[in-house]
């Protein structure tokens, strides 16, 4: 494979964001203790079309967090290039989580560690009584014993290619494709 | 946009874009002091030896809050009671040091040039926390970080810098910094403490503050270093506190959103007036709370470079 292919569009994302709004409020009975929390960057605009959904659903107010987990990295080493540059907005937790149901959210799933950096980082702001992840999509792959509650789309793809998703607000144009490792 | 920088010596040789890195870093760095647990284990497992041979407290205190967030390890080493009192070299004192398994070294030294020739040495990280009368980047950059917070961007901001240049690692520091990204730089003093020639740096040379007050975004106001008097540099403190000082009747002629900085500490009634260092223009405090995420910033970056 050579090339980058969609296999999932604009039509698509919209609808995987409503039924998982749905599957949200259905498994939490409502949302009145709910805050999102999306990783950067992707992460954080699906955190906020999912929050959107969640109030024309449910009617209340959703709090959105943004969390940059550069610093929990697992693999905070030397790099070649040198070190990752945190986003300079920084991680921001809207209100406090203490008894709060956490949802995570990021855009790929795939071995895990970032989301256990997130947990690692989440934490550290406070004792939710529940947290839960949301995946557009979940490539597979786990290197960790992580699992998400919500999925919009499972995906296997080739080893030596990757998923990216593109969202209008960053890319101009929402789609999933499948794209050659290294692009 | 990569940094690749295993020291920190000084402003003078960091590009533009290599200030802005270091500035953005902090920017996100500091809402971990917020937090109800201040750490994040980024520098886990890491070392950080304050090596201040010149005294030092809030410097070495911010310093070491800082690495302590970063979840590193702090020792702090000071010149009395230590083997540098002894008579053993800077040098030799820092590979015993290094010989322990260290990763970052931030020194504070009497001597310019004395970090410069640590970081030729050894192979840990060096931070310069000041060296002599040269520079002492992280205030420097902690000063440019409260400006653009304030004021949005450096380029193009007025920035006056009072008092003792002639003896002052902070004003170079401010100077190399302020230069690279864009500012106007006005230094004001008593002709004694201004050094000849100084204009070769970009900045403009003025000796009567009230003349440059109605033009300043900022005014960074230099501790005056009452032994200065001893030597005759200048009449009075008295006279120095008329001519140079900070006070309400000359902010009356200065700009609504002056911002009025002091790298510490501060001699209330000579350089700056009470009123005016707890009043609305003042940002000292903000400084320090800045303080803490360029010194994070710093440590993270170059303990994450090879260069």
């Amino acid at each position: 494979m050579t090339d980058s292919r969609q296999i999932l569009d604009a039509a698509w994302i919209k609808r995987a964001i409503a039924r998982l709004a749905h599957e949200v409020v259905e498994r939490n009975g409502g949302a009145e203790e709910l805050v999102i929390v999306g990783l950067y960057t992707n992460g954080i605009l699906l955190a906020e079309r999912l929050a959107a959904a969640i109030t024309e659903l449910e009617g209340c107010q959703v709090p959105v967090g943004t969390m940059d987990i550069t610093l929990y990295r697992d693999d905070v080493g030397i790099r070649a290039n040198g070190p990752r540059l945190p986003d300079r907005r920084g991680t921001q937790m809207p209100v406090d989580i203490s008894e709060k149901t956490v949802l995570l959210v990021d855009d790929v799933l795939n071995t895990g560690r970032s989301i256990r950096a997130a947990l690692d980082q989440l934490m550290d702001f406070g004792r939710a009584r529940k947290v839960q992840l949301a995946g557009l999509i979940d490539r597979g792959g786990r290197e960790l014993p992580i699992r998400p509650d919500f999925v919009g789309r499972k995906v296997t793809i080739g080893l030596d290619e990757n998923v990216r998703v593109r969202l209008v607000e960053n890319d101009g144009a929402d789609e999933v494709l499948i794209v050659p490792k290294g692009t | 946009m990569n940094w690749t920088q295993k020291h920190l010596l000084g402003l003078e040789p960091l590009s533009a874009e290599q200030i802005n890195i270091i500035l953005d870093t902090a920017e996100s760095f500091r809402e971990v002091s917020t937090r109800k647990r201040k750490k994040v284990p980024t520098l886990t497992g890491k070392v950080v030896v304050m090596m201040f041979v010149e005294p030092s407290t809030r410097t070495l205190t911010s310093f070491s809050l800082a690495a302590r967030r970063l979840s590193a390890d702090v020792v702090s080493f000071s010149k009395a009671g230590s083997s540098i009192s002894k008579g053993e070299t800077l040098v030799d004192t820092a590979k015993n040091i290094q010989a322990m398994g260290i990763d970052v070294i931030v020194l504070r030294h009497p001597f310019p040039g004395a970090p410069h020739l640590l970081a030729r040495e050894l192979d840990a990280s060096v931070v310069n926390a000041g060296d002599g009368t040269h520079e002492h980047p992280t205030q420097g950059l902690l000063d440019i970080f409260t400006m653009r917070d304030k004021k949005k961007q450096i380029e193009g901001l007025t920035v006056a810098i009072v008092g003792d240049i002639k003896y002052s690692r902070v004003a170079r520091s401010n100077i190399w910094g302020l230069k690279k990204l864009g500012a106007r730089v006005i230094v004001c003093g008593p002709a004694t403490l201004i050094p000849p020639g100084i204009e070769e740096l970009g900045v403009e040379v003025e000796y009567d503050l009230d003349k440059i007050i109605p033009e300043c975004d900022v005014i960074n106001i230099l501790r005056i270093q009452l032994e200065r008097q001893q030597s005759g540099l200048f009449p009075s403190i008295r006279e120095y506190a008329q001519v140079f000082g900070l006070n309400e009747e000359r902010l009356s002629r200065a700009k609504d959103d002056l911002l009025i900085m002091h790298p510490g500490p501060m001699n209330r009634g000579i350089e700056i007036t009470p009123e005016v260092a707890d009043g609305p223009h003042s940002v000292v405090l903000n400084q320090v709370t800045n303080g803490l995420a360029v010194r994070m910033a710093v440590l993270y970056l170059v303990s994450g470079a090879t260069g």
